[in-house]
């Protein structure tokens, strides 16, 4: 344990993040319920910040609703939040126009969760992997295009010689694989999987876990890993971030996170998982959270947790805690952090 | 030999069933001879991938199966002795529900937009039993209750979308248990859920299948969920089941190289920094079936045989049966 600190303060020290989000507020209006209602919002991100380096994976977990794919759309700048910044490099990627903002875009890439649905039925394979080249002419020399698709095929593993065929074709993870070929094609800095294994059968998805690991080796590559699969988040993720209700509530190494949480949510959530739970030499008590998240239009006040907390008291709901170190890179967002023992609710 | 205890009739006995689909491009056989019992008080998973046949061998014991396209080509599937497939329309409609009830994957499809979840429960007591308004909505309350819905008589009266997923799931539930029925499917129950909810939804499954003696047929993908909720699993691949026994017992020593492969490819604490060891390639063509084993094209230890012919399920051990011919091997080195 002490061992993988040690080894990990150096890289942290010698590099700064190369994306980084501070601050930032992603919130939607909604429609009002009767005509002269009260205005609501949204608020998918409330204040998050966040850093990922170069060459690591940083993971994502937490509920539905808790803005995981919100930030997903933010990080790539599909989306301009609210307020907050969003730095690639050091630079605000919302300020920039123009060149500077196409050179933005080919660093950043995104991996969808249903791959059919991200590729267009009605192009060949060789169309949809020709595709990122004609809009950034000048990535790859035109001569050099067909062989460079050629070598994404085999960097994904799929035949070459299957250029002409349709997505429909392919199987789930070959769609997938195509999705992440044309992901991979402008030599990004940066991918950003938002649930890219989670639509893949069970004995598919290794398969692409693995082909995800060895091109971030070869290729030196940026991840941002958002998953509900806990088990795949840790596999993958060098640091993790544990999300509720719009705001991060824990971060710290994927052994920090999951082998000692501090803020009682993170230890639930992963407590609610059978397959955590069923590891040998573990010895996990499950957690019983009462009812469901609460909704982000009207997030509770105080720390939003309280609501479900096991160990909440009177002043979590008037107050909310920061974002406090609780070890070394280690960060929890709750006034009484630390382990909690099984509850009979 | 594969009954020593005969004693208990089955509850659920399904036998050499089969299942077609007629497609475009040619027939799909989605069940290829499947074999099953289930005792009453008893937990089965049934595990799969998409495409293997666990969800249509669900519907099709429901009778909910669109024929066309489908047609149950042979079998029977005894429901305390009595043959769901040879029935008339109105037994069925009698046994649905009263005798043998299902919990889908999407809840809030499940559900009836436009009319008040008490009165979607209370409908089976008025359809089935010949209860009154009143008298329906009471148990409807009750139901509701028994699920855990907090404020169940004030919520009666409301809509599918004014519940969260959880609690609609719960709705569901209360909806399939409220005739007693001695048989319970749940197709997925929890995949749609978010894990903290999964626990609450698995826990109250248990719960009333225990309280109840309910026979319980768990339909999933997910390995884990199997293990924590089942007594007995049956693997599916393909349309056939390859491999099954005691849960516990199987899953930690599975003697089929399709179990072996998706119990190893978990991405376990150990794995950490490791390439998984994934199953190469993906599930057969269900047009195309290969002529011998399903699963060869797959397998690292495939050879001649098993491309030429099709293993059938075989004793392993005590109360296991696994379809491969090389299944002394796979559990030797489990």
């Amino acid at each position: 344990m002490l061992n993988t600190q040690l080894e990990q303060q150096p890289k942290d020290s010698v590099q700064g993040p190369l994306m980084e989000i501070r601050g930032v507020k992603m919130h939607y209006p909604v429609a009002r319920a009767m005509p002269f209602g009260p205005r609501k919002t949204v608020k998918a991100l409330d204040g998050v910040d966040l850093e990922i380096r170069q060459g690591e994976t940083l993971g994502i977990i937490g509920e539905s609703g808790c803005g995981k794919s919100t930030l997903a759309r933010v990080l790539s700048g599909l989306e301009k939040p609210t307020e907050g910044q969003v730095l690639f490099e050091g630079q605000d990627i919302n300020t920039l126009h123009g060149a500077e903002r196409a050179q933005m875009r080919r660093n950043i890439q995104l991996i969808f969760q249903d791959p059919y649905a991200s590729l267009n039925p009605r192009m060949t394979i060789e169309q949809i992997l020709m595709e990122p080249f004609e809009i950034h002419p000048d990535a790859v020399p035109r001569s050099g295009r067909r062989a460079k698709i050629a070598e994404l095929m085999a960097l994904v593993g799929l035949n070459p010689d299957h250029l002409e065929r349709y997505p429909h074709n392919f199987s789930g993870g070959q769609q997938q694989r195509i999705g992440i070929a044309r992901g991979i094609a402008l030599n990004p800095k940066v991918l950003i999987c938002d649930e890219a294994v989670s639509a893949l059968d069970v004995s598919v998805r290794a398969q692409v876990v693995n082909l995800l690991a060895s091109l971030q080796q070869e290729l030196g590559l940026s991840y941002v890993f958002i998953a509900h699969d806990l088990q795949i988040v840790r596999h993958i993720s060098d640091t993790v971030a544990a999300m509720y209700l719009g705001r991060v509530i824990e971060t710290g190494t994927y052994d920090q996170v999951y082998d000692r949480s501090a803020h009682p949510y993170t230890q639930a959530l992963l407590s609610a998982a059978p397959e955590l739970r069923q590891e040998p030499g573990k010895s996990r008590q499950l957690i019983m959270l009462q009812g469901d998240p609460p909704s982000p239009i009207d997030p509770p006040s105080g720390c939003r947790f309280h609501t479900r907390c096991p160990v909440a008291r009177p002043s979590c709901a008037t107050a909310e805690p920061g974002l406090d170190p609780v070890g070394e890179g280690h960060a929890a967002r709750c006034f009484f952090p630390g382990p909690i023992g099984p509850t009979n609710n | 030999m594969n009954k020593p205890h005969e004693a208990a009739p089955s509850l659920l006995e399904i036998k050499d069933l089969r299942v077609e689909f007629a497609t475009r491009q040619g027939v799909a056989t989605a069940i290829n001879g499947v074999n099953l019992s289930l005792q009453r008080g008893r937990s089965l998973g049934i595990l799969g991938e998409s495409g293997s046949g666990k969800s249509v061998t669900a519907r099709t014991i429901m009778g909910l199966l669109d024929t066309p396209p489908a047609r149950v080509t042979h079998g029977q599937i005894l429901l305390n002795g009595e043959d769901l497939l040879a029935v008339n329309a109105k037994r069925r409609r009698s046994l649905n529900g009263a005798s043998v009830a299902m919990v889908f994957q999407d809840a809030l499809s499940a559900l009836n937009p436009v009319h008040p979840v008490g009165r979607q429960i209370g409908e089976l007591y008025r359809v089935h039993r010949g209860y009154s308004r009143a008298a329906a909505k009471r148990a409807a309350i009750e139901m509701m209750d028994r699920v855990r819905i907090p404020a169940a008589a004030k919520r009666v009266n409301d809509y599918p979308h004014q519940f969260s997923g959880g609690m609609r799931q719960r709705i569901v539930i209360a909806m399939a248990l409220a005739l007693d029925p001695e048989l319970l499917i749940a197709d997925e129950p929890t995949t749609a859920l978010d894990v903290t909810v999964q626990a609450q939804i698995l826990e109250l499954l248990k719960e009333q299948q225990s309280e109840n003696n309910m026979g319980l047929i768990l339909i999933t993908h997910d390995i884990s969920v199997v293990r924590e909720v089942t007594d007995e699993v049956a693997v599916m691949y393909a349309g056939r089941i390859i491999e099954r026994g005691p849960t516990a017992e199987l899953l930690a020593h599975p003697a089929h190289p399709y179990t072996r492969g998706l119990a190893a490819s978990i991405a376990s604490e150990e794995l950490k920094g490791q390439q998984l060891p994934a199953i190469p390639g993906s599930p057969p063509d269900l047009l195309r079936l290969p002529q011998g084993c399903s699963f060869a094209a797959r397998c690292p230890l495939a050879d001649q045989a098993c491309t030429a012919t099709i293993p059938v399920l075989q004793p392993v051990a005590l109360q296991r049966d696994t379809a491969c011919f090389k299944s002394e091997e796979v559990l030797v080195h489990a």
